[in-house]
């Protein structure tokens, strides 16, 4: 069945089975390597995307309700083909050890920032709570959002 | 017009209670204590801790991600907001100066030390049942714990329930200060829960209805009530859905937040567990077998899985459903990482509205995430209100045998619109 998405500004037909979940039609479809499959159950926050802006787990949205809702990747985020001020942010600070969480993790503090331009230490915190990291450079993610917010 | 009348009747009820109250709103103040209070007796103090997790007080006393027990959570009520005072023992935001005879008064009679009359959203109308040596022990406790310097806003109440002596005449209706008799007919398991369940625990102050005074209605103990939006459902009747409940099973549930055969504690409950988990398994047992024993006819039935299959619903409805639900969801025995259950044995699923389904669809189940414990993701972002409505109906059609719900959507808007713990 052919569904019609909006993804990072353009319209995308995908061919695939509406109870798909987004992120495999992002990945294996779309060629957006992005967003990652971590749990598969909404439970780490790998696949994290934004939905209308929202940050949203895309591993347990079947395609069928994305709708005409606007999605944004990683690789949406770019600004002229260049890292934007927060991706920039995460690369300076060296935020990522293995790297696998840290698509979901730019995306949710993406959000945040555009909420909340300069978000306390608690405030970004209590939002990130969605998203794990198993490495543990929670403390290089949040001076990364920190260097954002205040650049 | 109706509702004009009913308020007009509750203010002049309000009134009128005020003034036959006032006579006993006066209390006098007890003098602050000079110095911190040093508590050393480390059993003592590991009681009140034990307590304070059947109390659930943190649970209040606690905002969001601040500090355990320093306060500050607003509390929405019918008549305003409430803020949650700070139980530390800083000598000017917290309790520091309170002496144990100004506790137990709190506990006891809802005043302050400084003689003010407390809102009942405290809930001594059941602490008034606790014994002084639980007060020890618990006010060991609160004193034992890190002072947090906190100052809390200013309740948000309309005239005339800002005027706190009318809470005198709330008490003249509403706070009975006669302790539990033992029942002697009762085991000792019994008598011990009933204990909990009556004072500290005060389970009655979301499982209970309230009347237009915000007092629990005496005539119809544990029906049923509700919580932050939440339905707390009747304790009394067959304990809630046709999949009974025995009293190790509940045990279980209060302690893990979680039963097999059950699904998980969400919303405020999840806090109530998650602070169950603290406490002994005898207490714990003890709070169940009371409970259980609330229920007219025990009558302890094998849950039965419904499903009356999916495939007549619209394609896109089913589609949503095996897409954002299934995974988890799966109807097999194997509940995996997130202990989801088939949705057939869900208590939400099967009661007469949606309110706690739509709430756990949206907020998803976000308590136990530090432990082991059942897991669920927050849907408010992934899926629209129209989808969460169709999804909620869908649920209801495929998995219980009871009526479809109407209005699913309205409730979906006033959820989302609800400040979360």
């Amino acid at each position: 069945m052919t569904i019609s998405l909006k993804i990072n500004g353009k319209s995308q037909d995908v061919d695939a089975d509406p109870s798909t979940p987004l992120l495999y039609v992002l990945r294996n479809d779309v060629g957006l390597h992005g967003p990652k499959f971590g749990c598969g159950l909404g439970q780490c926050g790998a696949c994290t995307v934004h939905v209308d802006g929202r940050p949203t787990f895309s591993c347990i949205l079947p395609i069928a309700a994305v709708g005409d809702r606007e999605v944004t990747t990683l690789e949406g985020l770019l600004e002229d083909g260049k890292p934007n001020k927060l991706q920039q942010a995460f690369i300076d600070e060296e935020a990522a050890q293995c790297g696998y969480c840290i698509s979901g993790m730019v995306m949710r503090a993406q959000a945040l920032l555009r909420t909340k331009p300069n978000p306390t230490d608690n405030e970004i915190r209590n939002y990130m709570r969605p998203n794990l990291c198993r490495c543990g450079t929670h403390t290089a993610i949040m001076r990364a959002i920190r260097r954002a917010a205040i650049a | 017009m109706r509702l004009r009348r009913v308020i007009l009747a509750v203010l002049a009820a309000g009134v009128l209670v005020a003034v036959g109250g006032l006579a006993w709103a006066w209390r006098p103040a007890f003098a602050p204590t000079s110095a911190k209070q040093t508590i050393s007796d480390r059993k003592m103090i590991d009681r009140g801790a034990e307590l304070a997790a059947i109390g659930n007080c943190s649970d209040c006393h606690t905002k969001d991600v601040g500090v355990p027990y320093a306060g500050g959570r607003a509390l929405p009520t019918p008549f305003g907001t409430i803020y949650a005072s700070n139980l530390t023992p800083d000598l000017e935001t917290g309790i520091g100066t309170w002496s144990e005879e100004a506790f137990r008064r709190a506990m006891h009679e809802g005043v302050d030390r400084e003689g003010r009359q407390l809102y009942p959203a405290f809930p001594y109308d059941h602490f008034t049942k606790a014994t002084d040596e639980d007060i020890h022990a618990l006010y060991s406790f609160l004193m034992s714990i890190p002072a947090i310097r906190n100052v809390l806003p200013a309740n948000q109440l309309s005239f005339p329930f800002s005027f706190r002596p009318i809470i005198a005449g709330w008490k003249v209706l509403f706070l009975s200060q006669a302790l539990l008799e033992k029942d002697t007919s009762k085991s000792a398991e019994w008598n011990r829960g009933r204990y909990l369940v009556e004072g500290l625990g005060h389970c009655g102050s979301c499982h209970t209805p309230r009347n237009a005074l915000g007092g629990e209605k005496k005539g119809s103990p544990y029906a049923g009530g509700a919580a932050e939006g939440w339905n707390a459902p009747p304790l009394n009747a067959s304990l809630v859905t046709t999949h009974h409940w025995t009293v190790d099973q509940l045990a279980e549930y209060l302690s893990t937040g979680w039963h097999k055969l059950h699904g998980a504690a969400a919303g405020p409950m999840a806090d109530v567990a998650k602070n169950l988990g603290q406490v002994s398994k005898d207490e714990v047992h003890a709070i169940a077998a009371y409970v259980a024993s609330l229920s007219p006819s025990p009558d302890y039935k094998t849950a039965i899985i419904t499903d009356n299959g999916g495939k007549s619903q619209p394609a896109d409805i089913v589609a949503i459903y095996t897409g954002a639900c299934a995974k988890c969801h799966n109807d097999r025995n194997d509940v995996g990482p997130s202990k989801a259950l088939s949705l057939s044995l869900s208590t939400a699923v099967q009661q007469g509205d949606p309110a706690n389904t739509v709430r756990v669809i949206l907020h998803g189940i976000q308590s136990y995430r530090t432990g082991v414990g059942p897991y669920m993701p927050a849907f408010d972002t992934i899926l629209t209100d129209t989808q969460i409505a169709d999804i909620t109906q869908y649920i209801r059609t495929r998995y219980t045998n009871q009526p479809q719900w109407a209005d699913i959507k309205t409730e979906v808007i006033k959820a989302r619109q609800e400040a979360q713990p």
